[in-house]
Formats: C-alpha cells, structure tokens, sequence
C-alpha cells in the first residue's frame, strides 16, 4: 500500500497568532512538507491545482519538477489536475516531461475542479464540465498511447499528424486515477479505462464515500480489467495527532473552527463523528484508517491532508514525523496482513521505479 | 391478498415559536387530508391503504440545516427528514410569513433537496401570518417556489391569519376550516390519483450501476465512439 500527503496550497492566517503566510512562505513551505515527506518514509506526495487565491499552487509540474530534483522515492503527484480547463495536450507534454526527470516517479489525478469562475477564466462554460472531462481524457489517453495523433471534438482545435513530446519514459504513460467526490460518470470513466479511482474523503461521510467506491469496483470488473477486488481505489483522509488525544484536540480546534470549507459550521466532534476527520492519538488514527478498509475493501493508496488551515509549517512537519514513525508502519504491517493474494498491493509504479527498487533491495 | 404500502402524507412546519399556529395549520391539512384519503377509498370500495402521517419540524433540525449548507452534507437525522419528504405520497408544505415572503428556515430546507427530487409530487401550500394582508405569499413566493421544483401544487393554498383562529368566515369568504378541508381534500385526490406512488426523484447514487450512464454512451453523446 501507498502512503503520502495530498496539499490543497491554501494560504491561510493562523488563527491562533493571526499571521497569514506570504505566497513565497507558502510556496517555500509547500517544499519543504514535500522533502519531509519522503524524509519520514511516506511514499506520494501530491498537490492540488488553483487558479485563484488564496491558493498558491497554479504550476504543478514547475513544483513537481523542483521536488524531483531534492527527492529519490518520493511519487509525485496531483490532486487534482484540472481536465476540464487544462488543454490536454499540454498536459500530456508538462507531464511527461515530469516523468522523465522524476525518472518515473510520477502519476496524476483527474478532476474538473470545485471553482465555478475558472471555467469562464480559461474560455470553458461549467455546464459542460462532465463532457470536458470525457472529451479531454480520451485525447490525453491517446496522445501518450499513439506517436501521430490525428484528433476531432467538441472542445479544442482539431489536430492533425500531431506528436505530442516528449513521448512517455519508456513509453510507458503516467498511471492516472480520477478523482470525484460524486459524479458516478467520474467512477465510470475510471473503471472503463482501469485507471485508478480516488474518493477525497473529506468532507463527507463515509457511507457515501463507499457507494462510489463500490460502484467503481463494478464497473471495473464489468469492463473486464479484472475483478471489483483488483481495482485500483485511493483514499483521502484528514488526521491531528499529538500523544494524548485531548492534546491534540485542544490544538486543532482552533484551526478547524475557522478552517476553509467547514469551518463555522459543524462542531469538531459532530465532524470527527461524521466524516473521516481523525483528531486524536496515533493510535486513534491507525484504528480510524484501518476502518477505512471495512467499507471499501482493501486499498491501494492513502493520502492524508496535513497542511490546511493556517497550521504553521513547524506544526506540520512534527505531523509528518507522527505520521511516518508511529502511525504508517503500523498501517502498513496491518494492512499487507489483511489483504488477500491477487489483489493489487499498490498502484502500478512505472517499471524504471520498479527496477530501482529493486536494485535498492538488492544493494 | 397483497400486503399494500401506506400511503404516506408528510408535513413540513416552519414555526419557530412553540406552541406554534404553524404546526397547528400543519396539524390541521394533515388531519384533514388523512380522513379524506381514508373517506375516498372507502367509497370507491378499494382495499384500504393505511394513511401514514408525519409532521417535520425544522425548528428541531435548524443548526443541522445551517451545517449542511457550510459542510455540504447532512446529518443523518437531516437525512432522515429528506428521504421522507422526497419518498412522501402527499406533501404539506407550511411557512410563517417573514419579511414578505416565506422564512429562511423553510427556504434553506427546501434549498437542500435535488431539484428533481419532488417532480410530480402532489403538495399543498400554507402560511401563517398575524395579519390577512400578507395572504397573496402563498401565490407569489410558494407557489413559485414548487413549480420550479415541479411539483403539482393543488388550487386550493391556506393562508391562516391570527384573526382566522377566532372566526368563522363571511357571506364572501369560507371560514378556515371549510380552507382546510377543501385543501385536504384536494390533496388526498391528487394522492389517490397518482399512477407512480413514492419517489420520482432522477437515478442517482443509491441506484448502483443503474444510475450510470454506459461509457460508450457517453464517448458516443460526444461522437468519439
């Protein structure tokens, strides 16, 4: 199984000293969360796409890219990569020329984005955001599986003889999952492709997280890349953790009553309760990501939110340690126990990081 | 013999005050509709449905209301309340008159279900108010309000002002009750003259695999088949 973070890039004030971080602070921050991460042993790292404050990360691949260069295992990540407005094309080049300096060790996240106003910004009307995100795949889909690339629809020029470059390292494209929280048109685009499926699991409660899932699984399996167990599901999910519970709760509160998205709404324990959201001890969070697994079947890839809110950046990489000693060996131990032969034990890395692993083991 | 459903008759209530002449015009449609339903099908000499009768206050669920719209999902007793108003047979749909219009309260409940959720449903409207010159609400805020969401809003609305509990009407206008009674009756006759029964709400998550549309259907909708 995968472990790793997924960033959002807000800039938010703390709201415990009122100090909002500057873009660069963020931007800066944003690197060294990443570096950390593959410091404590975690395995992806992923960051979002805005385009519109107070959201920093605009350039993924420029960011991507830098912390290519400053890790060696790290799987880079999006979470997600705009379909909808980006040109296809250019993704299929920003990508692949992320994957040959990453060596590989890259993968992307599909997703048509939650802003309303970045649909007009970029030319795209929202009503058609479900057809952009089909049209455009299929484009990308093919531009990293076929050299010359003659090409027709509804949403960009037409392109003839086109050769999209770099080619995919070893042409092997990216592995790709797509990201909804709930368009079952999203989970069926994933299963007819037999890319990966990741369900955000954060906002809402995980009776709905499972039916996505689940209707992924059968899909999956009904367009015959292998059974509903075998497909490829990742998760998000949301921890505070310090070594009592009520440490931890007493210093997050804070942060989650004025948090972007649910703050000055539900109480923290009516969110703990509710959604995914685990505020407590490492412990507290291993039992909580283990009853992930009960209701959607085992997994291939957990990411957690640990940077949102105004946390300043000292707060999040003392997580980060938590994270990667105490909670995702556990994790990782308990769910190679509990899943069963034949099903996939991580999302399909490129084969050049399967040969370095390798070669690492052996060395 | 077949086990047959109930017929289930729900009524939302806006009141905020407690005891409230919202809730006791939902009370009273309720009764109303429910003794007419039961009289309609004794006369055309069917086999009786039960009637089911459910008053929702959303006083109780107002903060689960205000957090569904910051958080974007229900509580399950939000839920709860929902899923009877969207799988309800006849709907009775009561607001005090606030600022000229309905409340936030009522508007923020109703905000919270699909679009398609209530097409086709037969309601009644009502309104409460502390004088008969707001009564006009009930054609220029209500019944708006349920034609965008498609619902079949029977003729009959009832507005019930305070001087409406103590009197008895006038050579012009029928007395609250005989209102209440030609509402309720109204209902039970779109209830009982329904084909589909339940919920008519569009496929959605819940429905598994019958809610997707088949990827090359939809590579076809764009002709990249």
């Amino acid at each position: 199984m995968q472990f790793g973070i997924f960033t959002v890039g807000d800039v938010t004030t703390d709201p415990t000293t009122g100090r909002t971080p500057t873009e660069n602070e963020r931007i800066k921050a944003t690197l060294a969360i990443a570096q950390k991460a593959e410091e404590v042993g975690l395995d992806v790292f992923a960051t979002g796409e805005h385009h519109n404050p107070p959201f920093v990360p605009s350039s993924p691949t420029t960011t991507l890219g830098y912390i290519a260069a400053r890790t060696e295992n790290l799987i880079l990540s999006t979470s997600t990569t705009l379909i909808t407005t980006n040109d296809p094309v250019k993704i299929a080049e920003d990508y692949a020329t992320l994957q040959h300096l990453a060596d590989g060790r890259v993968d992307l996240m599909m997703g048509r984005g939650n802003t309303g106003p970045v649909y007009p910004w970029f030319g795209k009307d929202i009503r058609q955001g479900i057809p952009m995100a089909i049209e455009n795949y299929a484009l990308l889909h093919k531009l990293w599986r076929e050299d010359v690339v003659d090409w027709e629809g509804k949403f960009r020029t037409p392109l003839q003889s086109f050769t999209a470059t770099p080619r995919p390292l070893d042409g092997v494209p990216p592995f790709v999952w797509h990201g909804s929280i709930r368009s079952p048109e999203i989970a069926e685009q994933a299963a007819y492709y037999g890319d990966g499926f990741f369900h955000n699991n954060i906002f809402w409660p995980m009776e709905h997280t499972r039916k996505m899932v689940d209707l992924y699984r059968r899909r999956y399996a009904h367009y015959g890349h292998g059974t509903a167990e075998q497909a490829i599901v990742g998760l998000g999910g949301q921890v505070f953790m310090r070594k009592n519970s009520q440490d931890a709760v007493r210093e997050f509160r804070p942060y989650f009553d004025n948090a972007p998205v649910y703050g000055h709404g539900p109480s923290l324990e009516d969110f703990t309760r509710e959604t995914p959201l685990t505020v407590g001890s490492p412990q507290e969070v291993i039992e909580r990501t283990l009853t992930f697994r009960d209701a959607v079947g085992d997994y291939q890839r957990q990411l957690f939110l640990m940077d949102h809110a105004g946390l300043p950046l000292k707060t999040v990489l003392e997580q980060l340690d938590i994270l990667g000693e105490e909670v995702v060996p556990v994790l990782r131990k308990e769910f190679a126990n509990l899943r069963p032969a034949g099903v996939p034990e991580s999302a399909p890395v490129h084969p050049a990081v399967a040969a370095a692993r390798v070669s690492g083991k052996e060395s | 013999m077949f086990a047959t459903t109930p017929l289930r008759v729900v009524a939302v209530s806006a009141g905020l005050s407690q005891p409230s002449s919202t809730r006791l015009l939902a009370d009273r449609l309720a009764a109303a509709t429910r003794e007419r339903l039961t009289a309609e099908q004794d006369r055309a000499g069917r086999d009786d449905r039960d009637v089911e009768v459910r008053v929702i206050e959303l006083r109780d669920l107002a903060v689960d209301i205000a957090n569904h719209l910051v958080s974007g999902f229900p509580s399950a007793g939000l839920r709860e309340a929902i899923d009877a108003v969207t799988e309800a047979d006849g709907l009775i749909a009561v607001t005090p008159v606030f600022t000229a219009s309905y409340s936030g309260l009522f508007k923020s409940f109703f905000d919270l279900i699909d679009h398609t959720a209530l097409t086709g449903k037969p309601v009644v409207i009502a309104a409460t108010g502390g004088t008969a010159r707001h009564s006009l609400v009930l054609e220029h805020a209500l019944r708006p309000l349920f034609a965008y969401l498609r619902a079949v809003t029977v003729p009959t609305s009832v507005y019930a002002a305070s001087e409406d509990w103590g009197s008895s009407g006038d050579e012009y206008t029928e007395g609250l009750p005989s209102r209440i009674r030609r509402a309720g009756g109204e209902l039970a006759s779109a209830v009982l003259g329904r084909t589909v029964s339940g919920a008519s709400r569009a496929p959605g998550l819940d429905d598994g695999e019958d809610a997707v549309v088949p990827f090359e259907q939809q590579l076809a909708d764009l002709r990249l088949d």
